[in-house]
């Protein structure tokens, strides 16, 4: 097992009545009447403190991810985050999990292989490679790429970093969307051939078919639990069987939100206002944006009229009337005392079969000293307990070679982050 | 509603299969649909009393051949498939009838090859940008909320008409219906998304075919300033602003605009 701390620097404070008085929480959230660059800067820090904590506290791996204009997570430059994170952790046997630099927005794209070449220089051979296609608000409102095309764009941009990490010798590359006369990237990845890869998706066929055509581990990046992914998941591992690509577990992986704390009652009581947040605010996204036409090809678009809009309507209607009991029975956040995590977790594990997982130890309003109590008591109390799934049978292919053995457990518990 | 009949084009090396309704009788006429994809409606059928209409699908749009619209890059290529479809249906110099994007196509068409155009007819087109009027962006509009924008009235009775169709989720037809809008609003923002303006005003000026250019007095996706700014930039144009109408003025005052286009193509 590996198990990473996913962060996604979200504001902490928007007011109360956020989701009533504003249209969308992404695109076009006024940032002067909701933030301040002092208070970003607070965010930022806390951000990046968490992050090393949950590497000094013996987590596998750090991640952090690309969003534009919005109040939900805003880390425009994913790689800003990464380099410092890098440098912080040197010498630490944790990965750099970059989930990463949106590829069709990136433009030339082997800015991409340059910047994670960068950060596996600095990192010593420490990174993830995410590869994500981008959500629509990012991608088609804020970096205006037309719908239709980015997934064309996506493709393209993939095919041209891994030739510019591998070729040896420089190369044109004549494509459709980028035209480059001689390809000769500076620096070249300590990992060889490449690092590995890691492609987001949200359960779209044509995602699964090009992870598996690539041999790239796929990641089902959703808010709604393990239960709900059930069906995904399967269906990821019965079209995986219909190629010729073996059933290990570290093929896939999985965010899930989770929340620690001594007992089930106080686990209620400390987190429960910050999973409301998260839900009713940070989720917050205007449809519009969420779903502009062409994001889907026509197959994909019938499919989700047809079949999953309603599903996803009903569901969305539910999630306001619902109780902290509700979000733990439905599997949406794994919460309570180590013991009872630790056998939801485990059970969420092996239900979906993953073997990379990314754990959302920071959530919505969550203050900074709530979140280092969460992930010390996830990785004193849980991760002892978890870590050895799979690893009698499995190798983690899809992990920095220089890590893949067991990492030592941290003796004390982790020296809280100096404040910033 | 007069009869129309379907004709199957193949063009572009066989790769786009377009859909071309016909209809009428009389000289040629092609009708290119906005955004939102084409619909025969009683503007068409009254155009058909003088003209053969001839109506095709944007690439893409025509059911069945969802990936026509793949072999279409960008602007020039689909400027260039027209040429190929205008050829194919063997029509010579026909009127050529635009609505919003599909008014910005026939603009292109008759800006880079003159010739191919007898008379034009512009219908509030989209492709021309100003800051100080921004088009709205007609692909960031809920379904819920497109009677408002589309029509000076929100409340008459094709405003009522579109609300009903869209918030229908429970009849197979209405679904397939709004598939298809989303799929013509996808094919069609390939060639204009993020912004409608891909240069159209450097080329406007060279457009020689005899221009009417119509415009919705109350339009909310391109404000009617915009119809003189066409005006201006295509020599000996005509502008006629039409009352009491949003975004598609031939639906919502038909009368009075099938009178002037009947006017205009008739002299």
């Amino acid at each position: 097992m590996k198990i990473s701390m996913f962060h996604l620097m979200p504001h902490r404070d928007l007011p109360a009545d956020f989701e009533k008085r504003y249209h969308s929480i992404w695109v076009d959230p006024p940032f002067w009447e909701l933030a301040d660059p002092e208070q970003c800067g607070q965010y930022y820090n806390w951000t990046l403190d968490e992050l090393i904590y949950a590497a000094k506290a013996g987590l596998d791996g750090i991640c952090v991810n690309e969003h534009h204009q919005n109040a939900y997570g805003f880390m425009p430059g994913p790689n800003l985050m990464g380099s410092v994170l890098a440098r912080a952790t040197a010498g630490m046997d944790v990965a750099i999990v970059q989930m990463g630099a949106t590829l069709p927005t990136t433009q030339p794209p082997i800015r991409v292989a340059e910047e994670y070449a960068m950060l596996d220089c600095i990192s010593g051979g420490r990174i993830v490679a995410g590869m994500p296609l981008g959500s629509p608000m990012d991608a088609n409102y804020c970096y205006g790429i037309p719908p239709i095309e980015q997934r064309d764009r996506y493709y393209e941009a993939h095919d041209l970093i891994l030739k510019a990490w591998q070729a040896r010798q420089p190369f044109a590359w004549n494509g459709k969307y980028t035209q480059l006369p001689m390809v000769n990237l500076w620096p070249r990845p300590v990992q060889q051939p490449h690092p590995p890869v890691w492609v987001p998706g949200s359960g779209s066929l044509s995602t699964w078919d090009f992870a598996a055509k690539h041999d790239h581990c796929y990641c089902f990046l959703s808010y709604f639990g393990s239960k709900l992914a059930k069906n995904v998941m399967d269906g990821f591992w019965e079209f995986v069987a219909t190629t010729n690509r073996d059933a290990n577990p570290y093929r896939a992986g999985f965010l899930q939100l989770l929340v620690v704390s001594e007992t089930d009652a106080r686990a209620e009581e400390e987190y429960y206002p910050h999973i409301r947040y998260f839900y009713d605010k940070c989720l917050h996204v205007a449809q519009e944006f969420a779903a502009p036409p062409g994001h889907q090809d026509y197959r994909s678009l019938v499919n989700t009229v047809k079949k999953q809009l309603r599903a996803a309507r009903d569901l969305r209607d539910q999630l306001p009337n619902w109780k902290y009991k509700d979000f733990i029975e439905n599997g949406l956040v794994i919460g309570g005392s180590p013991a009872t995590v630790r056998d939801r977790l485990v059970e969420a594990i092996k239900n979906l079969r993953v073997g990379n997982l990314m754990l959302l130890l920071h959530i919505g309003s969550m203050p900074h000293e709530l979140t280092l109590k969460n992930i010390d008591l996830f990785a004193r109390e849980v991760y002892p307990q978890v870590r050895d799934i799979w690893d009698d049978e499995w190798e983690n292919r899809w992990w920095p070679q220089k890590l893949r053995g067991k990492r030592a457990l941290a003796a004390q518990p982790a020296v809280a982050a100096g404040g910033s | 509603m007069v009869t129309t009949q379907d004709r199957t084009v193949m063009a572009w090396r066989d790769q786009i299969e377009t859909r071309v309704k016909i209809a009428g009788n009389g000289p040629p006429l092609a009708f290119l649909h906005g955004a939102y994809g084409l619909q025969w409606d009683p503007f068409l059928d009254t155009l058909a009393r003088s003209h053969t209409v001839y109506a095709p699908e944007h690439p893409g749009t025509t059911p069945g051949s969802p990936d026509s619209i793949k072999p279409l890059d960008n602007l020039w290529d689909l400027v260039l498939y027209y040429y190929e479809l205008l050829d194919a249906l063997g029509l010579d110099k026909p009127a050529l009838v635009g609505h919003s994007f599909g008014g910005m196509v026939a603009a292109e068409v008759a800006a880079t090859s003159p010739e191919r155009v007898g008379k034009l007819v512009l219908i509030d087109p989209i492709g021309l940008w100003r800051d100080d009027h921004p088009v709205r962006n007609w692909m960031a509009i809920p379904l819920a909320e497109l009677p408002k924008h589309l029509f000076a009235d929100p409340e008459g009775p094709l405003a009522k008409m579109l609300s009903a169709a869209t918030a229908n989720v429970e009849s197979e037809a209405a679904v397939d219906m709004q598939i298809q809008l989303m799929w013509s609003l996808a094919c069609t923002a390939k060639f204009v998304w993020p912004i409608p303006d891909r240069g159209l005003h450097k080329r406007l000026h060279r457009i020689t075919a005899p221009t009417l250019i119509v415009w919705g007095k109350q339009d909310g996706i391109a404000p009617a300033v915009y119809a003189q700014e066409f005006g201006d930039r295509i020599k000996g144009s005509r502008v006629e602003l039409i009352d009491g109408a949003g975004h598609l003025p031939h639906l919502e005052q038909m009368a009075q605009v099938t009178k002037v286009i009947g006017e205009f193509l008739g002299s």
